[in-house]
């Protein structure tokens, strides 16, 4: 809980660490009719997968400094040796993280939806698979960050490393929008999408744990 | 280990020429053609093997990862460690003969079928790891975050492939899974069997050769490696 | 191996520490024992390992062979005990630029506001901060420090946590006389107190009267 206040302190005063993912996603959606052609009906069609690939990459660009920046001043070796569980300051960090960099891109995806002509009935859906598909992008991510704590330019890597893992999160958040686009039952979707955060949420911080005391120990 | 390994990868060879050459025989020369794929069938004798194998490979591989993460047992790293490669040789084989299999089949090298998707992210999935094992310099700092991610990979492996099953439900059923009523004539399944036999041989071999080179590699400072004898490395 | 554990006054102790840097074996073998009372000066050149020794110590680190005890455990079993009876002040500061140093230094301290509150905890603070000649930056961002600044707001925390055990990894960089005899005073009062300091420095110290046991490396890079 301290550690949340911690975080969510820094981000109130640097806006650009929720604000930056936040205009990529923008950037990138608005990319998609520039580059297809603005028929509406086409645009329907690819909304979902847009927008949720769009979300996608705006979180994995907001995951690079969820551990570099305290890992270079030394805040990290501090937590590591603080004798409080890792695993508990990691949940609070990597919830700050969702509600910095995931929660913006849901509240904002609904005008995006707009500009994509995505369907009306799809609204709801598309609030609910990314609420909780970010969330889980933020567990799952946070795995890929720690890992490459100890590295300058991880960025890349990074990508390689978490994309695949992020598959089935992709799957099921788009599915259901597409779904719920053509007028179908959603709730199969959403509960997969609620295992996955079950699943990420309570074993993702022993990944995370575990590799940053690694990335600590590697680092001079 | 060192000297275990150089003794058993003379057998393993063998085994696998043996196997492989049986296999081969039978699948390319005695079991009849498939009435409807014609002789083009016949590459599921090297691409059923390597995909079985890509996963087999990927299972040994997170297995011994957590062996060294719970008992810190260096020489189940050095197994994940020399695994990756050749997992991630024979996911791209798998692959590879996929798409060649596909042209005749569905007309297009490339179709996103379930299973080739489920391939291609395991390929993704050896990539990375052995990024991420180039990446980091320290050998014990990039063991143990090697050893994590494929930890984490293998919990992944079945939800990503259970998703990408429900994402395309249009594809085969599985060939091999039905092995006690086996939807294949016996003069088939048996060379595909032995070819399995054959590439686990491969492996294996391929493992014990890459052992050998990577305990030398780390183990370069120890007393024992300077006294070996250049000439025949015993 | 376990060493004899007749005396308990050891805190931090270990035996045939080895730590290698790819084919370059940096420490070898060293023993360490740190008692309550006493201090250790970890001397060598630049890049002789005192870094990497002392933080493979406290469990930062990987070490090639070797067992480490804290009060006669071994390590691996009692390291949240070790940890929360340790203050590390590394090459890193630990100290976030985005927040000012009241804010880093209740969040590197978290049982100051636990036991007294933030209003009581802010005045404690700010007295030790005064001492350190640095109290009218208590709200600045950190950012605005200079380097010497930053290093006296991590120093600050030998003052307001009661840890037993101090490993300090060069703790004179960047300060000034002011400073030096700050940390030096501190360091007496906690020995005097029943404490432990581990440290590493250039320069040379003495602790009058308390004798300072020294660990020389030898190896290079």
């Amino acid at each position: 809980m301290r550690v949340f206040k911690r975080d969510m302190k820094l981000a109130v005063r640097s806006a650009g660490q929720w604000l930056n993912p936040l205009l990529f996603f923008v950037i990138v959606v608005t990319l998609f009719p520039l580059g297809i052609g603005p028929g509406p009906a086409m645009l329907a069609t690819i909304a979902p997968g847009v927008l949720w690939v769009s979300a996608l990459l705006a979180m994995m660009l907001s995951l690079d400094a969820l551990f570099a920046n305290d890992f270079r001043d030394g805040t990290l070796e501090q937590m590591v040796l603080s004798g409080h569980p890792l695993t508990v300051m990691v949940l609070g960090k990597v919830m700050a993280h969702w509600v910095i960099s995931g929660l913006p891109l849901v509240l904002l995806s609904p005008l995006l939806g707009l500009l994509m002509q995505l369907p009306e009935e799809a609204y709801l859906t598309l609030l609910a698979s990314l609420f909780l598909g970010t969330l889980s992008l933020s567990f799952i991510g946070a795995i890929g960050a720690a890992l490459i704590v100890s590295l300058n330019q991880g960025g890349v890597l990074l990508s390689l490393l978490v994309l695949p893992l992020t598959v089935p999160v992709l799957i099921f958040g788009s599915g259901a929008v597409a779904a719920a686009g053509m007028g179908l039952e959603t709730s199969a979707h959403l509960s997969m999408l609620m295992a996955i955060v079950f699943l990420s949420v309570s074993l993702s911080p022993l990944a995370i744990a575990g590799a940053l005391r690694v990335g600590v120990a590697a680092g001079r | 280990m060192y000297r275990l390994a150089g003794r058993l990868a003379p057998w393993f060879g063998g085994l696998c020429l043996l196997s492989l050459a049986l296999g081969l025989y039978l699948g390319l020369v005695v079991a009849p053609a498939d009435y409807e794929q014609g002789d083009s069938y016949r590459i599921i004798y090297i691409h059923v093997p390597a995909a079985w194998m890509s996963m087999f490979v990927y299972v040994v591989m997170a297995t011994s990862s957590a062996i060294f993460l719970i008992w810190r047992l260096k020489i189940a790293d050095v197994v994940a460690e020399a695994s990756a490669p050749i997992g991630a040789a024979f996911t791209a084989v798998a692959l590879l003969t996929g798409s060649f299999w596909g042209k005749p089949m569905w007309g297009t090298w490339w179709i996103w079928d379930a299973r080739l998707t489920s391939e291609l992210l395991l390929l993704f999935l050896y990539l990375g790891y052995m990024a991420l094992r180039g990446a980091l310099d320290t050998p014990q700092g990039s063991a143990r975050a090697a050893a994590i991610l494929a930890v984490v990979g293998v919990v992944n492996i079945p939800i990503i492939h259970f998703s990408v099953e429900w994402w395309n439900t249009l594809h085969q059923p599985a060939t091999i899974s039905k092995l006690d009523k086996p939807s294949m004539h016996i003069s088939m399944l048996r060379p595909l069997l032995l070819m399995v036999l054959a590439f686990q041989m491969l492996y294996f071999h391929n493992l014990m050769v890459r052992l050998r080179t990577l305990i030398l590699t780390r183990e370069s400072r120890a007393s024992w490696v300077a006294e070996l004898n250049p000439e025949t490395g015993n | 191996m376990r060493p004899a554990m007749t005396d308990s006054s050891v805190l931090l102790s270990a035996t045939g520490m080895s730590i290698w840097r790819g084919e370059h074996l940096l420490v070898d073998e060293v023993d360490v024992c740190v008692s309550a009372g006493s201090i250790v000066q970890i001397q060598g050149s630049n890049g002789s390992g005192k870094t990497t020794l002392l933080r493979a110590l406290i469990g930062l680190a990987e070490f090639d062979e070797g067992e480490i005890f804290w009060r006669g455990e071994s390590v691996r079993r009692v390291r949240d005990d070790l940890h929360a009876n340790l203050i590390y002040l590394g090459h890193k500061a630990g100290i976030t630029a985005g927040l000012t140093p009241l804010e880093n230094l209740l969040s590197l301290c978290p049982e100051l506001s636990a036991d007294k509150g933030e209003s009581s905890s802010r005045d404690r603070i700010r007295q030790v901060l005064e001492e350190l000649g640095i109290a009218d930056r208590i709200d600045l961002p950190s950012a605005a420090l200079s380097a010497g600044q930053q290093r006296r707001v991590s120093l600050a925390r030998l003052r307001l946590q009661s840890a037993t055990l101090w490993v300090l990894d060069e703790p004179l960089t960047s300060l000034d006389v002011n400073g030096y005899d700050w940390v030096k005073a501190e360091i007496q009062r906690h020995v005097g107190e029943g404490g432990a300091v581990m440290f590493t420095t250039h320069q040379a110290l003495v602790f009058d009267p308390h004798p300072v046991q020294s660990i020389q490396l030898t190896g290079d890079l």
